[in-house]
């Protein structure tokens, strides 16, 4: 699998929390240790300069392996492999966050908040080569470089989002993560940060792990898809392969559910339930008790995730072998 | 049932709001939240309200359950629900409209319900409230609810407390509160965005069964389009404080008419095709404090001309009832130059 065109290569992935009550507590009430497997068995490749899209519901563990990714949690198994980056050095990643009102630092002023990863990294020599560094990234993202003096609180959502992406990049990074990161804006705003992000990728040959419940968001910014569901991918696929032909009754079920605004479809089939904790994971296929042609052997072994043709994975007893 | 016991009951609109403006004094001066919004739910019509952040269509909402936060007040205009005119009702007055005749649904079902009590008590004590059923009819009655909503196992649930719910359930039980005092309108607040895309489609269905067969009107303030075109019969968009397009779903997302609408709807991924590039409408929406003068989209509208910053457009009117829409834009009433 190890291949210079990665730029990232996850292997067999997973993080067990320990989500056990108080020591006094469990020994009172004779319980034993609770543990949550947030992310299990997973196993994905990012290509070099595209965009992996990493889809699911809440709960799914998709946000546990952005954190993973880069850094923020310790893999519990499993491996989590950077190519090198093009001059050589590993590659560096970076992250931008879903709520651009909580990830910027409200008492700095913007232009600290830039300057900060450039400064501790040590990118550019002197004062004025630093602060010059900072009006190009706020122009790169749209912004005016006389921003630098205002404070986060002046900005709207979308501008923050532009001044947390202006962040990310002025470590110079080839990766970044991205959880969620237009899902706490307004459409037309979206709309905005999405072309910006298509336009930084032309332009810096960036790479992306792009996470998000938002399958039309995902459609329109990925090249790969992996769909998660209680903490395993169980499809995967080229965008347009796995939006024409999904082959896991969950992400058909997942795109048939789909509010759209170009086709309504005010009588689809309703998935029915809701998904399981992951606390208490049914047996076998997690999706069985949701599934409509779940068999026999669902219900007791879970399905093994299978390469299909054409570089997609699938884990799915009933899905055709090909 | 209260339905229809007169005649003509069924032709008043369960909510009629005309020329409503609601504004918010400040030290610096009056903010106007809401300018001259006329809104019309016919019974058993759910008409969606679309804007994004700071448009004013939750305000829209708050106004009508007579829930704004003070300093904010009603300036002008007139609301009426059910035919009965509920703007200039006092605390007390309007503490009996609620329930009985508007319910409500908020986005968190976690807040809108209290964790201290069962789900039984709070329906039962909104049954007694609103009608002179005794505490068994009422429970027979709050269980035959959590059935309609789709809560399996209703005998047992009924007993248990919100904590004991995962959050799709829990918003049924929203919505079988809000049935309980047997409204004609329900004001529902973006009641499908704290849920995952399978639970929300579930609880639109749900929402769109319920009404349809209570003969409820239903005022669904929500941003995503998405779900107003699977629920809405009609959708109202607002700007800036103003209504500046309503009419039927497919007419308004498939044909807008109003530059903003038209921007908006290019602005959404849609899932059927990949653009290389969304339509994007640039800037943002303005302050409260700084609405430009004329009409309040003009500096963001690639179609706006000189009359735009002067006159600000009302809206033509055009069709009935259910057919009813209008769009309130220059282009359409006298031209722009």
């Amino acid at each position: 699998m190890r291949s210079a065109a990665n730029a990232l290569e996850v292997d067999q992935l997973s993080r067990v929390f320990d989500v056990s009550a108080p020591w006094l507590t469990r020994m009172i009430d004779r319980k034993p240790k609770r543990y949550l497997r947030a992310v299990q068995d997973v196993t994905f490749v990012v290509e070099r300069g595209k965009c992996l899209a990493l889809v699911g519901e809440s709960g799914c563990g998709k946000s546990t392996v952005a954190r993973l990714v880069t850094g923020l949690y310790r893999p519990s198994e499993g491996a989590i492999v950077f190519g090198p980056s093009s001059d050589g050095r590993p590659m560096e990643a970076q992250m931008i966050f879903q709520d651009p009102h909580a990830s910027l630092n409200p008492r700095w002023r913007v232009g600290d908040i830039i300057a900060e990863p450039i400064r501790e990294f040590g990118l550019r020599e002197g004062n004025d080569a630093i602060n010059g560094r900072v009006a190009e990234l706020l122009r790169t993202v749209g912004l005016s470089a006389d921003d630098t003096k205002r404070f986060p609180h002046e900005f709207s959502g979308g501008q923050r989002q532009r001044i947390s992406i202006a962040r990310a990049l002025a470590s110079e990074p080839e990766f970044l993560v991205c959880d969620e990161p237009t899902s706490a804006l307004d459409v037309s705003v979206q709309a905005q940060i999405l072309n910006l992000m298509r336009k930084l990728q032309d332009e810096l040959g960036l790479t992306y792990l792009f996470i998000s419940h938002n399958l039309a968001v995902v459609r329109h910014m990925a090249d790969r898809i992996a769909v998660m569901y209680l903490g395993r991918i169980v499809e995967s696929g080229e965008t347009e392969a796995l939006f024409a032909n999904p082959q896991h009754p969950y992400t058909q079920l997942l795109l048939q559910t789909i509010p759209d605004v170009t086709s309504p479809n005010r009588d689809r089939q309703m998935m029915g339930g809701e998904p399981p904790s992951p606390l208490d994971p049914p047996k076998g296929c997690a999706f069985h008790p949701r599934c409509p042609v779940a068999s026999e052997i669902c219900r007791s072994v879970a399905p093994d995730v299978r390469q299909r043709q054409g570089g997609g994975s699938i884990a799915c007893h009933m899905a055709p072998i090909d | 049932m209260t339905v229809a016991t007169h005649p003509s009951m069924s032709d008043v609109p369960a909510l009629d709001v005309r020329g409503l403006s609601v504004e918010f004094p400040t030290r610096k001066g009056v903010l106007t939240a809401l300018s001259e919004v006329s809104l019309t739910i016919q019974r058993g019509e759910i008409v969606g309200v679309v804007g994004e952040s700071g448009a004013g269509k939750s305000m829209t909402g708050m106004s009508v359950l007579g829930l704004l936060e003070p300093p904010g007040r009603i300036s002008a205009g007139e609301i009426r629900i059910g035919g009965k005119r509920t703007d200039n009702l006092g605390e007390s007055e309007m503490a009996h409209i609620r329930g009985r005749m508007v319910g409500a649904i908020f986005q968190d079902p976690l807040t809108s319900l209290n964790p201290l009590f069962s789900i039984g008590q709070q329906l039962i004590e909104t049954i007694r409230l609103h009608s002179d059923r005794n505490r068994a009819e009422a429970k027979a009655h709050a269980i035959d609810l959590l059935k309609q909503v789709g809560i399996p196992g209703a005998d047992e649930r009924i007993d248990h407390y919100p904590h004991q719910f995962s959050g799709g359930m829990r918003q049924r039980v929203v919505i079988a509160l809000a049935l309980a005092g047997n409204p004609q309108l329900i004001i529902a607040d973006e009641p499908t965005t704290a849920l995952d895309v399978s639970i929300q489609a579930q609880i639109t269905a749900l929402l769109r069964e319920l009404c349809r067969e209570h003969g409820t009107g239903v005022m669904l303030v929500t941003h995503d389009m998405g779900v107003i075109a699977e629920t809405a019969d009609r959708v109202a968009v607002m700007y800036a404080g103003r209504v500046i397009e309503v009419g039927p779903v497919d007419e308004v997302l498939s044909r807008p008419k109003h530059p903003y609408t038209r921007g908006l709807m290019g602005s959404i991924p849609a899932l059927g095709a990949r653009v290389e590039r969304l339509a994007q409408i640039d800037g943002a929406m303005p302050r409260l404090n700084a609405i430009p003068s004329g009409c309040a989209f003009n500096p963001r509208c690639l179609d706006a001309g000189p009359r735009c910053r002067q006159v600000r457009p009302a809206m033509v009117a055009e069709g009935k009832g259910a057919a009813e829409g209008g769009v309130a834009c220059l282009v359409y009433d006298g031209g722009v130059q």
